[in-house]
């Protein structure tokens, strides 16, 4: 099943989005309970960056004494070489032993810096932008916003996941979102099976692309980054998945300023979708979208082989 | 015409259905086999409202079934905040009135209530369906009334992919468009769309009627146009009528699909076969 969830206030607005998110992936707890995640949107400050990243799964904190010196020996490494690029780190939290948030002040190649940082072992940088801060873990929506305090996060938008294992791991690598590395600031959700996922994945390797996982979802992240390295704009990308994407699908994708959603031809996965002056919610059911509001909406189904673009 | 001519070019069979409960209840000999005989008596006079603000599915259900049981015939549902599984398996005589939005599954297994939704319903609403009406003021999502059986089930929104998938019988109304796959395996019944319908219209149906007001995306695997007829145009001006929709360009613009039947005998056919038939 998985539920997928997503909100974005118009005009510019900000809003208590991790509350929001949390309440919304709450009531979808029944379509995956394994795993939560969410990208949350902030206000972008200047040069201001922030890496949400982690040095090891929570399962691994329990396989002996060593890991917990490893973690340590991980995260240094991290400083260092963060030192070496000259990305001046501003502040760093560590909601948990294994995942820390960075805010940095670095004016070079993204890129390079999430590849240097991630060629330390066992290290994965859940998401690197201007305003994406991307949290996932194990468990229900309020189990992880209590970890990582999500609640009272103002920001202009956001999307979220509920897992239901499938066809990989349980396990913080295979949760959703996922960040388009190294692009920064975008993320994406998905409800559904991807038929054709190794013949993308490889040809997507191929050029250089990296995968952190083996869940076909992951594909649908890296495929819009390579369409969007080869110039394309977000939606022209969205359209063109549609088509090149085997399989059902609901996704929904964020950028710095965008929301977007996009469902297969079958219209094998649901999404209903309420559309105001102020606000766009949506979601896999429409009892998460009435979880925020307590007036009466208005909520209608997308189409198959819709594509929808909203801006912050 | 004789009436079974007419019924029979409206696509109605005068056979009895067979099945256990068929069999059990409803001989059509036996007046008193149209309701349950653990049917509840209930007064449309008799009046209650209900709000589901902080109840369980489950609970909304079993106070539904309380009601009817101390002969309450009117309910007024308030709040149930697309609560999925609401108003299932009514199988009585009931007047149901939801004020809100019902979730996955709404009002599945009815034989016999009328239910007036004034929201949106979420996705297989009355799926099942055996008897009674259901109206829809707002939208539907997917799978609206798979399996159907008897009544009337209307939605005066839009609708999502597959409505009336593995249709039995019945009548599904749709005021505004349709998703893809509509009338998928369709059996029997009638199914009208006044806006447009999406890809693979009635694909794979064995019979069955689809009327469409608007454009057709395309047509699945054995559904075929079929000229509409003075009988067809006097139901449909009658059956919209009587749920105040209207089609923009008048019913006579319908077009009416039908099941080409190329795959009735499916069983006898091998794969080489089939390609040369269809």
């Amino acid at each position: 099943m998985c539920g997928i969830a997503g909100i974005i206030h118009r005009g510019g607005k900000t809003s208590d989005i991790g509350g929001e998110m949390t309440k919304m992936l709450q009531a979808l707890k029944h379509r995956g309970p394994d795993s939560t995640g969410v990208a949350l949107y902030g206000k972008p400050s200047g040069n201001r960056m922030v890496m949400r990243i982690k040095v090891a799964e929570a399962a691994d904190l329990k396989s002996g004494f060593k890991i917990h010196d490893d973690v340590v020996d991980r995260w240094a490494k991290v400083d260092a070489r963060l030192n070496e690029l000259k990305a001046e780190i501003i502040s760093s939290d560590q909601p948990t032993e294994y995942a820390k948030r960075y805010e940095l002040n670095y004016g070079g190649d993204l890129s390079n810096l999430a590849k240097y940082i991630e060629d330390i072992d066992q290290v994965e940088i859940l998401s690197l932008g201007r305003g994406l801060e991307l949290i996932k873990d194990l468990g229900d929506a309020t189990t992880v916003s209590q970890q990582y305090g999500l609640k009272g996060f103002q920001g202009t938008h956001a999307i979220g996941h509920t897992r239901m294992a499938t066809e990989s791991d349980v396990d913080i690598r295979s949760a959703h979102p996922y960040w388009a590395f190294p692009f920064r600031d975008v993320s994406v959700v998905h409800n559904g099976q991807l038929t054709n996922y190794w013949g993308g994945r490889r040809g997507l390797e191929r050029k250089g692309h990296k995968f952190h996982s083996n869940c076909d979802s992951e594909l649908i992240a890296v495929y819009l980054a390579d369409r969007m390295e080869e110039g394309e704009d977000l939606e022209d990308a969205m359209h063109r998945s549609i088509s090149e994407l085997d399989g059902v699908f609901t996704y929904l994708v964020a950028t710095e300023n965008m929301l977007g959603m996009a469902k297969d031809t079958m219209a094998a996965k649901p999404m209903v979708l309420h559309e105001s002056d102020d606000i766009i919610a949506l979601a896999s059911e429409e009892v998460a979208i009435r979880s925020i509001f307590s007036n009466e909406i208005d909520t209608f189904d997308p189409y198959e082989g819709e594509v929808r673009v909203w801006r912050s | 015409m004789a009436q079974l001519e007419h019924s029979q070019e409206m696509g109605m069979h005068t056979e009895q259905l067979r099945g256990r409960t068929q069999q059990t209840f409803f001989s059509p000999i036996e007046d008193e086999n149209f309701t349950y005989p653990w049917a509840y008596e209930v007064n449309f006079n008799k009046r209650a409202e209900l709000d589901a603000s902080d109840m369980s599915a489950t609970e909304i259900n079993l106070k539904l079934r309380d009601l009817m049981k101390s002969g309450h015939g009117t309910i007024v549902l308030k709040n149930p905040r697309a609560r999925h599984g609401v108003a299932v398996g009514i199988l009585n005589k009931l007047n149901l009135i939801v004020e809100g939005s019902l979730g996955y599954f709404g009002c599945g297994l009815v034989d016999g209530p009328n239910i007036r939704i004034s929201g949106r319903v979420g996705w297989s609403c009355a799926e099942n369906m055996m008897a009674g009406t259901v109206v829809i003021e707002k939208n539907a999502g997917s799978t609206f009334g798979a399996a159907m059986r008897g009544g009337d089930l209307v939605c005066k929104g839009d609708v999502g992919a597959r409505a009336g998938i593995d249709m039995k019988g019945g009548t599904l109304i749709i005021g505004g468009r349709a998703g893809a796959f509509c009338g998928f395996m369709m059996q029997r019944g009638r199914m009208v769309i006044l806006g447009d319908a999406g890809i693979n219209l009635g694909d794979s149906m064995y019979d069955g009627t689809i009327y469409v007001g608007g454009k057709i995306a395309d047509l699945g695997v054995d559904a075929v146009p079929a000229e509409m007829t003075d009988l067809d145009k006097a139901w449909l001006d009658r059956k919209l009528s009587q749920y105040g929709l209207k089609t923009p360009n008048g019913v006579g613009k319908m077009q009416k699909i039908v099941a080409g039947k190329q795959l009735w005998n499916y069983d006898n056919l091998e794969p080489t076969e089939k390609k040369l038939v269809l």
